[in-house]
């Protein structure tokens, strides 16, 4: 629903809450990944539970909530809660403000005694969140402390110790130093958000005495906007794809009509000088992972000549794809996604033209079309709107583009072979195919969370339920890292059997659509198949679960020789292979590494 | 804006907010006569009667805010 992108009416969204929620579940088209998430709150979360809810709904992620009462978050995580454990939590949101500190500093203090009472308060969290991570095995996104609304010791508030705002400031270090030290621990900086929307208008005392609300109510979007932002990135729903315009987009002016030396880039001027700022900020996007692409209206080789400028920070090679052209952006776009092996609702299309973004809003769903502003704003809209929101900086993150580079070549290879083999040979594939360990929990429960073409039952899993399969041995588990001569694709396929009376069921297979075509899933199936003989494992069972989209593998076992036993009225369909004495190794072109 | 637009624009308000559009008020409806309308449901509301009538309920105000009657009180007072 476009009412509840960035940048969003918060007044309205507040307004319209239950006819909002009643339209988002009318859309029967929409498939949901279901999450449960346990809100521990330190005031009211009445309505930031609601607006959240709307928000993961838009993004299709349905929540189901267990809400602590008012101030009850500490007792409610803490000690023995029979509801909480029941209710199963995924996600623990912490939900707490500055009106939760017990002990403040006084300006009598020394700084001793000041130093305790920041012991005691961290003590409280940290014992919380290690117990939270002990009995739930879940992630937990906790809030940061938002600054105080007076400052008794005005600007030296800030560096005394005895001052409210320095005691937060040392306050918010320690959590921060906890989120770098633990995984699956994030702060949801409210801080930031109050700072942004304005700490005068945001603290409110009258919210929080009328209604033990930490922040007034109209703010709550933004707050619980944020907290979604969060929750869609450790689902691993981010964006993949900026597609970028040029004129006036990524520069001043109309290329094709003023010239590449007179668009308006650099220092010369003020506006060239806001398009240069928008441009390294893009860069920086693409040094966090974000794939770009340009989608423009223009002769192709008179727009190069704009990136050729020495004063643009952005080059070609900072392109994952380039579509000059006078095709409609639509289809442009749709081509990027086939070239790149990605869904189209993985891009977002940053375009000054609000017809062009209308367009394409209105011919490929899913697609995010964000109003950027004028150029001024640009930064801004994109940056709070969270399209790449951080959770983990993985190496795989800020090495993206080069495996999309390394792409393309292997692209370029293959033309140059008339023989598919032949241009497999050629890769000189190299891939590690064994059972989950520590080090791609992570990556595992991610791809079982947003692999959908090539996914034949579309579970999903979290961390801790993919750390548990792991250590149960009546699983099989295998992940798949496939490397070549162009580049590592880091794990790109995952695997899960339960073993069941001498039978294997196959609970999920799924691969990043980053590997097609290139063997890997017979050289998975080639190391499932020898454990299974090696564990006494007759049959193995695979099922294919269709949904709007992974009709890519509905014949997936048939390649196997499985045969189909079953097919019911939704299309799910059961396939059983007997495992034979001896079994010819289907993969001819993958060397799998042995690990000790 | 007489007593009675004010009464209108409310009654759309309140339609609005609890996605109702059979919800008849008068001066004397009160939050139990309507589906909904609990403390949680109120604080909405008051925001939204703010953003519309441009207007802004002191606390204590808010406090003593009886029936619909009031509310209409208190926004005559602003306009």
């Amino acid at each position: 629903m476009r009412e509840l992108d960035y940048p969003f009416d918060s007044e309205w969204i507040l307004k319209k809450k239950r006819k909002i929620k009643k339209e988002l579940l009318a859309d029967t088209t929409k498939s949901y990944i279901e999450k449960r998430i346990a809100i521990l709150g330190g005031s009211t979360t009445s309505d930031i539970k609601d607006i959240l809810e709307l928000f993961l709904l838009n993004d299709g992620i349905k929540p189901t909530f267990y809400e602590s009462e008012y101030n009850k978050y500490y007792e409610d995580g803490m000690f023995d809660n029979p509801a909480l454990v029941d209710f199963d939590p995924e996600i623990i949101y912490i939900h707490t403000s500055n009106r939760n500190i017990y002990d403040w500093p006084e300006v009598t203090d020394n700084n001793e005694q000041i130093s305790q009472k920041l012991e005691n308060e961290i003590n409280k969290f940290t014992s919380l969140w290690n117990h939270l991570f002990d009995k739930y095995h879940c992630s937990i996104i906790q809030n940061n402390f938002e600054m105080p609304f007076y400052r008794l010791l005005g600007n030296q508030d800030a560096c005394m110790l005895q001052g409210k705002l320095n005691f937060i400031n040392r306050l918010n270090e320690k959590l921060y130093e906890y989120a770098r030290n633990h995984e699956n621990f994030y702060i949801h900086d409210i801080n930031y958000e109050a700072a942004s929307y304005g700490l005068e208008k945001w603290a409110d005392p009258s919210f929080w005495h009328l209604y033990k609300y930490a922040m007034c109510v109209p703010a709550i979007p933004y707050t619980a906007h944020g907290v979604y932002k969060i929750i869609k990135s450790i689902l691993g729903k981010n964006k993949k794809v900026l597609a970028l315009d040029l004129d006036n987009t990524l520069w001043g002016g109309v290329i094709g009509d003023d010239g590449p030396e007179n668009i308006e880039i650099g220092q010369e001027t003020a506006i060239g000088q806001t398009y240069s700022e928008f441009q390294r900020y893009i860069k920086e996007q693409k040094n966090i992972g974000a794939l770009l692409t340009v989608i423009s209206k223009n002769d192709d080789e008179v727009a190069k000549k704009g990136l050729a400028r020495p004063d643009s920070i952005l080059k070609e090679g900072d392109f994952v794809s380039f579509k000059a052209n006078w095709e409609p952006k639509g289809k442009n776009l749709v081509d990027e996604a086939n070239e790149l092996s990605l869904l189209p609702e993985s891009f977002v299309l940053i375009d000054d033209n609000p017809a062009e973004r209308e367009n394409v809003s209105q011919t490929i769903s899913g697609v995010q079309t964000p109003d950027i502003g004028q150029v001024e704003q640009y930064i801004q809209r994109i940056d709070q709107a969270g399209y790449f929101e951080v959770t983990k900086l993985s190496a795989d993150d800020t090495k993206r583009n080069e495996m999309y580079a390394a792409n393309a070549k292997r692209i370029q290879a293959q033309t140059s072979y008339s023989d598919y083999g032949e241009y497999l040979k050629s890769l000189e594939m190299v891939a590690e195919i064994e059972p989950f360990n520590d080090m791609y929990m992570s990556r595992i429960a991610q791809l079982t969370n947003k692999s959908n073409q090539f996914n034949l039952t579309t579970k999903r899993y979290t961390q801790a339920e993919i750390q548990e399969i792991s250590e149960d041995d009546s699983y099989i588990t295998l992940y798949g890292k496939l490397e070549d001569k162009f580049g590592d694709n880091g794990v790109v396929s995952v695997v899960i059997g339960k073993e069941l009376e001498n039978t294997l069921h196959i609970d999920l297979w799924l691969m990043s659509c980053r590997v097609l075509k290139r063997d890997l899933e017979y050289a998975m199936m080639d190391k499932l198949i020898r454990i299974c003989s090696k564990k006494g494992i007759k049959i193995i069972i695979g099922y294919y679960y269709p949904t709007a989209k992974n009709s890519m593998v509905k014949e997936f076992y048939s390649l196997f020789g499985f045969e189909k036993t079953d097919e019911d009225a939704e299309g799910n369909t059961t396939w059983v292979k007997q495992i034979p004495e001896e079994c010819e190794k289907m993969n001819k072109y993958i060397e799998v590494k042995e690990v000790k | 804006m007489s007593r009675e637009e004010v009464l209108s624009k409310l009654q759309k308000i309140i339609r609005d907010v609890f996605d109702d559009e059979d919800i008849e008020v008068s001066e004397e409806t009160v939050a139990t006569d309507v589906d909904g309308w609990d403390s949680l449901a109120h604080i909405t509301l008051i925001g939204t009667i703010e953003d519309e009538f441009d207007v802004k309920f002191a606390m204590k105000e808010v406090v003593n805010l009886k029936k619909v009657g009031n509310i209409i009180d208190l926004i005559m007072e602003q306009l």
